[in-house]
């Protein structure tokens, strides 16, 4: 972190972690974070300083409303996500809050400044991995770094050193020289990031990080994710992928047509909305019927009864004797249960 | 109004760099073509024009290469190459996530224009003196002031590829614009030949007939006090397009 910037919690995103042992005990510290998943009480919330605020925070583009009164606070530290389907309004958000999309209405602080007053103060101290892949094609990836940090002022000497560093962190030294159309999609993806951290950004906003990725690509792109965060940085992320969410983010948003249908953390929302467990049988009249005179809740998906509950067991037995279904299986609820039943199961766009 | 700091330089100078990457196919075109225009149209269709207003026709028609050549340059580096970097690289929206202000973007985009134009018209003045149809030193002065005719172009350019709606829409403006420029402007040919309306109308709305008049000053040497109103013409539209390509390209990127 360069001094004289303010906030201290480990903040900033500088140095990178380049030692492979740090970085795994750093992990491990990090999943069990994740596994922990306390929520942050009322008060603890308000003693960590916010990051970003927005109140009643409104897009429009002519007619329509892409962001529709959103309110939202983004505390320092954090892993916060933005999850909803295609056109939801996430990414309409996240250019609000990078100062390239002017507000309608409502107020969006950054960083503790006003979005329409202060731009160049609020970009100078953030990171943006952008949906698009905008890389600079007539450059190699080490050049990539050096000129993107020559749009931040940073000295040449101090941008090489970063660079190399950058490079070795998201592990692509050996494309050091490489033009950008001979990496493949997730060499792109994670120079994207480097790039995002040439500033030693304070908050850094992903939009759809691994957006197009094989697994391997996207593990490894969490991996590094998750070492950022241990190390006390701040990150907003939007993603389609809620497997991803709900490994990385500490709080999360849903949105659907520009307001936001719940606020939490992964496991909170999971147990308010969904149940610890699902039931899922096949879809017959007779499991139907059965299903009634037990007083059971139940959606219909994909051909499927699913049952939301917090005792599975009691209703995989009582579908068992009761109904005499003998196909019946029992799993956790995901995330991806929850924003089903909130989003709906018709296709947008 | 215009939001422009020092910044504007690391626009123009990722230009820069990618220009000298590629330097070999870029320093070629200002080579060969003032020796094939001078070849075919001075010492091979010259051959029938012995001179115009006692000029001999080569050395005529060697400011008019400059001019064309710094046009050129200038006007395709800000339509196609700025509307690759805009629209397909998606390079802007990469450099306005920076404390690099859109302006910035614009404007660093268009003086690099300008640059290429200087280029160029640097490269070809050894080739014309080697021919010996420009004189010197005043022929230095084609270097400086390609300069400001190449932002001239570079912002009338700008404009129209922050208003179209496609690539090859800018085929319009090259074609339409372009073309008769390179051709009616005094180039090859003295403006008075020209029917007297459309000689207001060069003047008027072609901005390379002051740009030739300048240069065709610059190599002779002979200034005139008209040279001046062509001074203040180009100094004028390039002011005004400079500042309407900026607002453009606003109105386009900013939503």
């Amino acid at each position: 972190m360069k001094p004289g910037k303010g906030r201290s919690r480990g903040g900033g995103f500088w140095p990178p972690s380049g030692n492979g042992e740090r970085e795994e005990r750093r992990d491990e510290q990090a999943k069990e974070c994740c596994t922990c998943t306390t929520p942050l009480t009322h008060q603890e919330e308000q003693a960590i300083s916010d990051v970003i605020v927005a109140r009643d925070l409104e897009k429009r583009f002519g007619d329509l409303i892409a962001v529709d009164h959103i309110t939202f606070r983004v505390g320092e530290g954090e892993v916060f996500g933005f999850l909803g389907p295609n056109g939801a309004g996430k990414t309409t958000t996240m250019k609000m809050i990078q100062c390239v999309s002017p507000k309608t209405s409502g107020t969006l602080e950054v960083l503790g400044m006003d979005v329409d007053t202060r731009q160049r103060e609020i970009k100078s101290r953030l990171g943006v991995v952008p949906q698009e892949t905008n890389l600079d094609p007539d450059f190699s990836a080490y050049r990539n770094l050096l000129v993107y940090a020559r749009y931040f002022g940073i000295p040449k000497r101090e941008a090489e050193r970063r660079a190399e560093e950058l490079l070795a962190f998201m592990q692509l030294e050996e494309k050091r020289d490489v033009v950008i159309d001979k990496l493949s999609g997730g060499m792109k993806r994670r120079l994207i990031i480097a790039r995002a951290l040439i500033n030693a950004p304070e908050l850094l906003i992903l939009d759809e990080p691994t957006i197009g990725l094989d697994p391997q690509a996207r593990h490894l792109i969490w991996e590094k994710l998750r070492s950022l965060r241990a190390e006390g940085n701040t990150l907003v992320l939007t993603t389609h992928y809620l497997d991803e969410a709900e490994r990385l983010c500490d709080r999360l948003v849903i949105m659907d047509h520009g307001k936001i249908l719940v606020e939490g953390a992964p496991a909170d929302l999971i147990r308010e909305h969904a149940g610890s467990d699902v039931v899922e049988v096949e879809q017959t009249p007779a499991v139907l019927v059965c299903l009634d005179g037990l007083g059971l809740d139940y959606d219909l998906a994909d051909g499927a009864i699913q049952v939301f509950t917090n005792r599975p067991h009691d209703v995989a037995r009582e579908l068992l004797e009761v109904c005499r279904h003998e196909a019946v299986t029992v799993r956790p609820a995901t995330l991806e249960d929850v924003f089903l039943r909130l989003t709906g199961r018709s296709l947008r766009e | 109004m215009i939001d422009i700091t020092e910044r504007v330089r690391s626009v123009w100078r990722r230009n820069w760099d990618a220009f000298l990457r590629t330097y070999r196919v870029n320093f070629i075109p200002p080579f060969v073509e003032p020796v094939l225009y001078l070849l075919a149209l001075g010492f091979g269709l010259g051959t029938y024009i012995e001179s115009i207003d006692g000029i001999p026709y080569p050395v005529f028609i060697a400011p008019a290469l400059v001019s064309v050549s710094v046009m050129y340059s200038s006007f395709f580096e800000c339509t196609y190459s700025s509307f690759v970097r805009m629209y397909y690289q998606k390079t802007f929206d990469a450099v306005i996530a920076t404390p690099v202000s859109i302006d910035e973007v614009i404007a660093g985009e268009m003086l690099w224009g300008a640059t290429r134009g200087m280029i160029y018209a640097t490269l070809m003045l050894p080739v014309l003196l080697l021919f010996g149809v420009v004189a010197m030193p005043s022929s230095l002065l084609l270097i400086p002031f390609a300069y400001l005719a190449g932002l001239l172009f570079a912002s009338i350019a700008m404009c129209f590829t922050a208003i179209t709606p496609s690539i090859d829409a800018l085929n319009y403006p090259a074609f339409l614009f372009i073309t008769p420029m390179f051709l009616f402007s005094g180039t090859f040919f003295p403006l008075d030949l020209l029917p007297e309306p459309i000689q207001y109308f060069a003047l008027a709305v072609l901005p390379l007939t002051h740009v030739v008049s300048i240069n065709r000053a610059i190599t002779l040497p002979a200034f005139a006090p008209a040279n001046l109103l062509n001074l203040a013409w180009i100094a004028v539209a390039t002011a005004l397009f400079f500042v309407l390509a900026i607002r453009l390209m606003k109105r386009r990127l900013i939503v």
